[in-house]
């Protein structure tokens, strides 16, 4: 394996981790608060996906500039995260709030399901894709390769200021501590007088923005076809369970060395590139049942 | 609790209700196999769900048991279709041994991601080592002999029929006596209380073993019959996708009987003819919709009903 190849391998993982750290935080921070491994998180960012390119090329069309196209993908984002993410919350989890754990988890499930052949019907089965924005970013040169600022620069910035913000938010605003104070205990949280309720609803639209934002930053650089939430959501729960649940740190660190690692087998061993996120997450949980970066729990009897 | 009864009543006619349907329609020979194949697949996942543990991996077992089908059949051509079956199951059980000592330490998300993530590196490298599997495409299987019976097709279906039907009623009742032994009451134990059940003395990750054991040599019997009718194994069969169809047929028919299974697989079956006939292009969203449906309504799944509907006829002395 040639440097080149090395240093192109590095620039795949590094923006390819960007977006799955945006996708799996979502996940992970719904999980905290509500204690749901949502299986429809991958619609999301399938119709993150789907809806930004739509935006995307209408604007295109219009010969909107550079900053409208990046706020479509934004806006795309915002629009599912608030709408899939509210219909998903106050429609179907709220009801099955004092179910089996199982049952919750194969709600979301049918979820994905539907998502999945309603994001068909609208968008059909050919690809889409609306690159023009990486196009009008421009490529820059790192150590004799070429590689667009988009993929290079845009991705991880935006994943590192999502990250940045959410620490502050969840240390310093009140807002922040509530939600905090949900995940380490509902009850005392609605004993001390927080609203579990908004504060879930709230949570829930936060992460499915995060998920969706994941697919519509993605959604320039990539094909966009079905089954594209169905990788990406096996992906986020192999980065999930690998950092610990609702680990924040974790899962930056973790979408890291999961997307690295990816690329680098792309470059070396494609035949496992599929494989190669599983078996790191196989390897940490026999050594670490509950992921490398959950802290001990009181057992409860 | 639903009266034996009612249970042998349902198991009879329903097993005559395959047999007339297959033997008068020869064209529902498969979607009744298939059915039968899910409802076996079934019986071992619900058992996990007894536990209270989802498996989405749970699919890789019919995958193994299929390819070491289609291996077999394709290395030696003249090997008997009940041994080539017999080889399919061996190789999930041994699997299921194995993949199991690792995965009974879990419980929860955890139990169920590592078995998706074992299943997806199983599935991924089954689509990507072409020459050995056929990637995507997957092995055809030749027509083998059946207890040294050369079968035409549609002889080779009926028979196929009747002994996936036999299966089926057999395992059934094993799997129903299973959870009402003292090792089946304890793997539902594990869902109540694993500590409590600690302290009588179990080894609760010994009895989840065994459970784990059980499900996936079901799982496999699943896989090598559904090979031996379809002639053809792919990666898809152990897709997570397909893992998740046997939870949901699994909560669908209800985990309170081993009949629940074939329930749950029936009603399954016809809501996917239905959808190939009438609705192409909708049918997961149909699934999706059921499975909301039967857990807002009925979480307990079919069997909790009749369960429940029986239990108030004796109240009323009925």
């Amino acid at each position: 394996m040639t440097l080149d190849l090395l240093i192109l391998a590095a620039a795949d993982g590094f923006s390819y981790a960007g977006l799955l750290f945006l996708v799996s935080l979502g996940l992970t921070l719904i999980f905290g608060v509500q204690g749901i491994l949502n299986v429809a998180h991958g619609s999301l960012y399938a119709f993150g996906g789907y809806t930004a390119a739509t935006l995307a090329i209408w604007a295109t069309e219009k010969q909107a500039p550079t900053w409208v196209l990046l706020a479509a993908l934004v806006a795309a984002a915002l629009l599912v995260g608030v709408v899939l993410g509210g219909i998903l919350e106050i429609g179907l989890l709220r009801r099955v709030q004092d179910k089996d754990p199982v049952l919750q988890l194969l709600v979301t499930f049918a979820a994905f399901l539907i998502f999945e052949d309603l994001q068909r019907l609208i968008w059909g089965v050919s690809p889409y894709s609306s690159t023009e924005v990486v196009s009008r970013m421009g490529n820059l040169d790192l150590f004799g390769i070429t590689y667009t600022v988009y993929q290079l620069l845009l991705i991880p910035a935006v994943a590192l200021a999502v990250y940045l913000g959410l620490l502050y938010a969840l240390r310093r605003t009140r807002l922040g501590k509530q939600i905090v104070a949900v995940t380490h205990n509902r009850e005392v949280a609605t004993a001390l007088g927080i609203n579990a309720k908004k504060i879930g609803l709230i949570t829930f639209i936060a992460g499915a923005f995060l998920g969706a934002l994941g697919g519509a930053m993605a959604a320039p650089t990539t094909s966009l076809v079905p089954g594209v939430g169905t990788d990406m959501i096996v992906l986020s729960f192999s980065v999930v369970a690998t950092a610990g649940l609702g680990q924040i740190t974790g899962a930056f660190i973790t979408a890291l060395l999961i997307g690295m690692a990816r690329s680098l087998a792309v470059y070396t061993a494609p035949e496992l590139e599929v494989a190669v996120p599983y078996l790191i997450m196989v390897a940490v949980l026999l050594v670490r049942p509950n992921g490398l970066f959950t802290v001990a729990q009181a057992r409860r009897i | 609790m639903a009266r034996l009864y009612d249970i042998r009543v349902m198991t009879v006619l329903g097993s005559l209700l395959c047999l007339i349907l297959g033997l008068a329609f020869p064209w529902s020979k498969t979607p009744i196999i298939v059915g039968l194949c899910f409802g076996i697949a079934t019986l071992g996942v619900a058992a996990m769900v007894r536990a209270g543990q989802v498996s989405f991996g749970h699919a890789m077992y019919a995958c193994i048991a299929g390819y070491t089908v289609a291996f077999l059949a394709r290395a030696w051509p003249q090997l008997d279709g009940l041994l080539l079956i017999l080889a399919g199951v061996g190789a999930s059980l041994l699997a299921g041994a194995i993949v199991g000592v690792f995965v009974v330490r879990y419980r929860g998300i955890f139990f169920g991601m590592l078995n998706l993530a074992i299943s997806m590196v199983l599935f991924s490298v089954i689509g990507k080592f072409y020459t050995l599997t056929g990637g995507t495409d997957g092995l055809r299987i030749n027509r083998p002999t059946l207890l040294g019976f050369e079968f035409e097709r549609a002889g080779f279906e009926t028979v196929l029929l009747i002994g996936t039907l036999a299966a089926a009623i057999g395992l059934g009742f094993l799997v129903q006596r299973y959870f009402q032994s003292a090792s089946g009451e304890a793997l539902a134990g594990i869902k109540t209380n694993e500590t409590r059940l600690e302290y009588l003395g179990l080894s609760a990750r010994r009895v989840l073993w065994n459970g784990y054991f059980f499900s996936a040599g079901l799982v496999g019997l699943s896989g090598a019959l559904f090979a031996m009718v379809q002639g053809l194994v792919t990666p898809d069969m152990g897709s997570w996708l397909r893992s998740g169809e046997f939870v949901f047929i699994a909560i669908l028919g209800g985990s309170g009987h081993a009949i629940g299974a074939f329930l749950g697989a029936a009603v399954f079956e016809l809501v996917k003819l239905f959808a190939a006939a009438y609705m192409t292009g909708v049918w997961q969203l149909l699934l999706g919709v059921t499975l909301i449906f039967v857990i807002l309504v009925a979480p307990e799944g079919i069997i909790g009903l009749l369960m429940k509907k029986s239990a108030l006829a004796t109240r009323r002395g009925g």
